[in-house]
């Protein structure tokens, strides 16, 4: 037996503990300016750049791959190198992992304020930030497997299999998830569109959910849990089977996101019968974390780490019973849109993710820089400080969705709706929302205090960045388990197996052959009525999606009465064709908006946009002064046609070369229509009579983007109804 | 919708290549003992456990 010497590299763990701490201060705060927008909706008026639909997926981004993530890979790479029993096998592909990812979420923040998006959720960066994840994603997961071939430990803990499962299935997930065309440096469409585009959407956002909150956690829960009680996991045996069954199952459950939507029902129930299966390795998991500190409760009561491990636990126990049901079709009806699943999500993020997280911080930092917490006081006054933070948030979220939903499908004994107006529904739950953010404000608190303690506990400290560490060689395992026999003799004997490998030999040939087959026929039934967007809508549409429209708004009518009757016909998957991207949205803060075209006259979506609260009193949306002030940029217009049509829109020749005409075409004949109002046409010439006289630049109302956006909107859902015109007009 | 066939596949694809590492993991011992690997990654190899700076030698 040779004895080893080598040294853990601890400087990568610490300088990801670091990147945690800041960016999840960050992400949080981020997060509580959002909850008092809906308290203040005009709290950033007039900055484009901290404007509630480019924040969100600001804050969205930051918690899940700036914190957590970061949080992830500190987690990894201290119990990857101590389970193997080797230092990480690069340190330079280490550093690469830990500077690329900060960058990216720099770049991250720096792009999203400034509306460039794909509005794809949790997949909202554009295409060369997607390549630089994809890079620096890949470097981590070799480095990871080198060390894995370099280890004194022959047998893999289960916290590693979570860890490699959640490298392959992220990848899978963010190269087809990210598949766009450039149009330019910064801006893309989704190759697929609508329907398409929703279902491959879902499938990533749910399984990013699952790979990236859910199994590097799980992962690192094997690992510190049993850690810090001191105590083997519950079962191993349980941990293995649940690791297996949860990886398989989860892959399946993305669109229990789209039920009720224009995605086949096929489809949807898919989605319903594998996230209803989920609920058995995900309460495996839940069950074994807190069946480890059997025979430790007393230990629970002294020690904070173990209290946020114990409340983490039980948070992903909780989320993860939630999910099955939030999954089942009446459930969802009720759920969907509302803010049931803002607290669904929270309890995941702030409790599980949170928790375990500050819980695996405050037991690594002592370890690492060889001292004691600097106060172990402070570390329960962060638990009961957080821990009530995330009982106030999430409580008043669940009754604001159920009551919201609820006042949605209330109809008068007379067949209408009783809540017609869907500012009624909203004034009715800003009490909750104001719980919300003060239970969001203790959170941020605690964090702080974890900081705090942190800051403290690292300069009583001293800075180990090299650990020395003492292991056996890796020895070789006796051959007797396949001595003296061909590989298919010891098949043979093996019925069970032999069945398994003839079953992927079928598959992979049917994959071959059916695929490519079916890839060419589409199945979404079209109608003929829809057409592409013209360039000025094409414009605007893209303004809706810089502007993060898609945050509080859906467009997305589901067949039901209360939705048919509030927002009119539902919606049909053949009307989404050219939508690249699709915008259905997952929240709807306001109101659906997919048959909003030709509802209002387009002064009223002007005054709308300029003041909200001025055409719907009591209403939380910001104002987009800017987009009234901007001139548009129609430079790229062709060249984003051009792209459209290489992604199957039918734009002929003549409509991309005269797309600059066309432009000016609609965007007069909307000016026009805005003359209709006197005290448009007051303020209008008073501006262009000021412009004049001072010798400033004058926009013209129809290259500004308001008239873009105008166009988009009044075009939204209105195909089919030209449809029903004609066919009225026949009779 | 034809999307969902690429889904399904890729989706059939990482099932494979899970059970593929899983017969790889089985055949190779990982679970031929359930016990001890809950126990022994509770021993530290860590030699320096006291506050003391440490030298590289």
């Amino acid at each position: 037996m040779e004895m080893q010497q080598f040294y853990y590299d601890n400087k990568i763990v610490k300088k990801f503990i670091y990147a945690t701490l800041l960016w999840g201060i960050v992400g949080f705060s981020v997060g509580l300016l959002l909850a008092f927008m809906f308290l203040f909706p005009n709290l950033t008026e007039g900055i484009s750049w901290l404007s509630f639909g480019r924040l969100r997926p600001l804050h969205t981004n930051a918690v899940i791959f700036a914190f957590v993530g970061n949080a992830i890979f500190a987690g990894v790479y201290y119990s990857l190198q101590r389970l193997l029993k080797a230092r990480m096998a690069s340190n330079f592909l280490s550093n690469f992992n830990f500077w690329g990812w900060q960058l990216i979420i720099v770049a991250a923040a720096i792009t999203l304020p400034l509306g460039i998006t794909t509005s794809k959720e949790y997949a909202e960066l554009e295409w060369p930030i997607d390549i630089a994840i994809a890079l620096v994603w890949v470097a981590f997961g070799a480095n990871m497997i080198w060390t894995i071939l370099q280890r004194r430990q022959r047998h893999l803990y289960v916290a590693i299999w979570f860890y490699l499962a959640t490298f392959v299935t992220v990848a899978v997930l963010h190269i087809f998830n990210s598949l766009e065309l450039p149009v330019s440096f910064l801006k893309s469409y989704s190759v697929y569109a609508g329907v398409q585009d929703a279902l491959v959407q879902w499938w990533y956002g749910h399984n990013a959910v699952a790979f990236f909150l859910t199994t590097p956690f799980l992962g690192l829960m094997y690992y510190f849990v049993p850690k810090a009680a001191n105590r083997p996991v519950y079962s191993y045996r349980l941990s293995i089977v649940h690791f297996w069954s949860l990886i398989f199952i989860y892959i399946w459950a993305g669109p229990h996101h789209l039920l009720y939507s224009a995605l086949p029902d096929w489809a949807q129930n898919l989605g319903v019968a594998f996230s209803v299966m989920l609920i058995a390795p995900s309460w495996g998991g839940m069950i074994n974390g807190l069946l480890t500190l059997r025979g430790a409760w007393d230990k629970v009561r002294v020690d904070p780490v173990l209290k946020f491990m114990v409340v983490a636990i039980t948070g992903y126990g909780m989320a993860t019973f939630e999910g099955p049901m939030l999954s089942l079709k009446n459930v969802n009806a009720i759920a969907h849109f509302s803010d049931w699943i803002i607290a669904h999500v929270h309890v995941g993020a702030l409790a599980w993710n949170g928790f375990l997280a500050f819980g695996m911080i405050y037991w690594l930092v002592p370890r690492l820089f060889k001292t004691n917490l600097y106060s172990v006081a402070l570390a329960n006054v962060h638990f009961w400080v957080g821990t009530l933070g995330i009982i106030l948030y999430a409580l008043p979220m669940y009754v604001a969705g159920f009551v919201q939903a609820s006042m949605w499908k209330q109809f008068n004994p007379d067949g209408t709706l009783t809540y017609g107006n869907f500012l009624e529904t909203v004034n009715e739950i800003i009490p909750m929302y104001w719980m919300r953010a003060i239970g969001g404000s203790m959170y941020i608190l605690g964090a702080l205090i974890l900081l705090y303690n942190i800051i403290r506990t690292v300069r009583s400290g001293s800075d180990v960045t090299d650990e020395l560490a003492e292991a056996v060689a890796l020895t070789k395992v006796p051959s007797h388990r396949t001595k003296g026999e061909g590989y298919h003799t010891w098949l043979e004997r093996k019925p069970v197996k032999l069945t398994i490998y003839a079953t992927i030999a079928i598959l992979i040939g049917g994959i071959v052959q059916i695929i490519p087959t079916l890839l060419v026929k589409s199945n979404i039934p079209t109608i003929s009525s829809v057409k592409p967007y013209t360039p000025l809508e094409l414009e605007g549409r893209d303004l809706y999606i810089r502007e993060g429209c898609v945050g509080c708004h859906s467009q997305m009518i589901r067949p039901f009465r209360s939705e048919v009757e509030r927002y009119g016909e539902y919606s049909k998957a053949g009307e989404y064709v050219y939508d690249h991207p699709f915008l259905w949205g997952s929240k709807r803060t306001g109101p659906d908006l997919h048959r909003v075209g030709q509802k209002y006259n387009d002064n009223w979506h002007l005054n709308h946009m300029y003041d909200p609260q001025s055409t719907s009193p009591g209403s939380i949306m910001p104002s987009y002064k800017w987009l009234i002030r901007n001139r548009l940029n129609k430079s790229a217009t062709e060249d984003k046609m051009r792209a459209m049509v290489t992604l199957g829109v039918p734009y002929t020749d003549d409509e991309i070369t005269n797309a600059q005409t066309s432009m000016n075409q609609q965007g007069k004949m909307i000016e026009e229509s805005l003359y209709q109002d006197p005290d448009f046409v007051k303020n209008y010439e008073a501006d262009k009579k000021y412009a004049k006289e001072n010798g400033l630049e004058f926009i013209e109302m129809k290259d500004r983007e308001i008239v873009a956006i105008i166009a988009y909107i009044q075009r939204l859902g209105t195909d089919i109804k030209v449809k029903d015109d004609q066919r009225i007009t026949k009779k | 919708m034809s999307v969902i066939y690429l889904l399904l596949s890729l989706s059939i694809l990482v099932a494979l290549i899970f059970l593929i590492v899983f017969i790889y993991s089985v055949r190779k011992g990982q679970y031929d003992d359930t016990y001890t690997p809950s126990v022994r990654m509770l021993f530290d190899d860590e030699l320096v456990k006291s506050n003391k700076k440490l030298t590289k030698n």
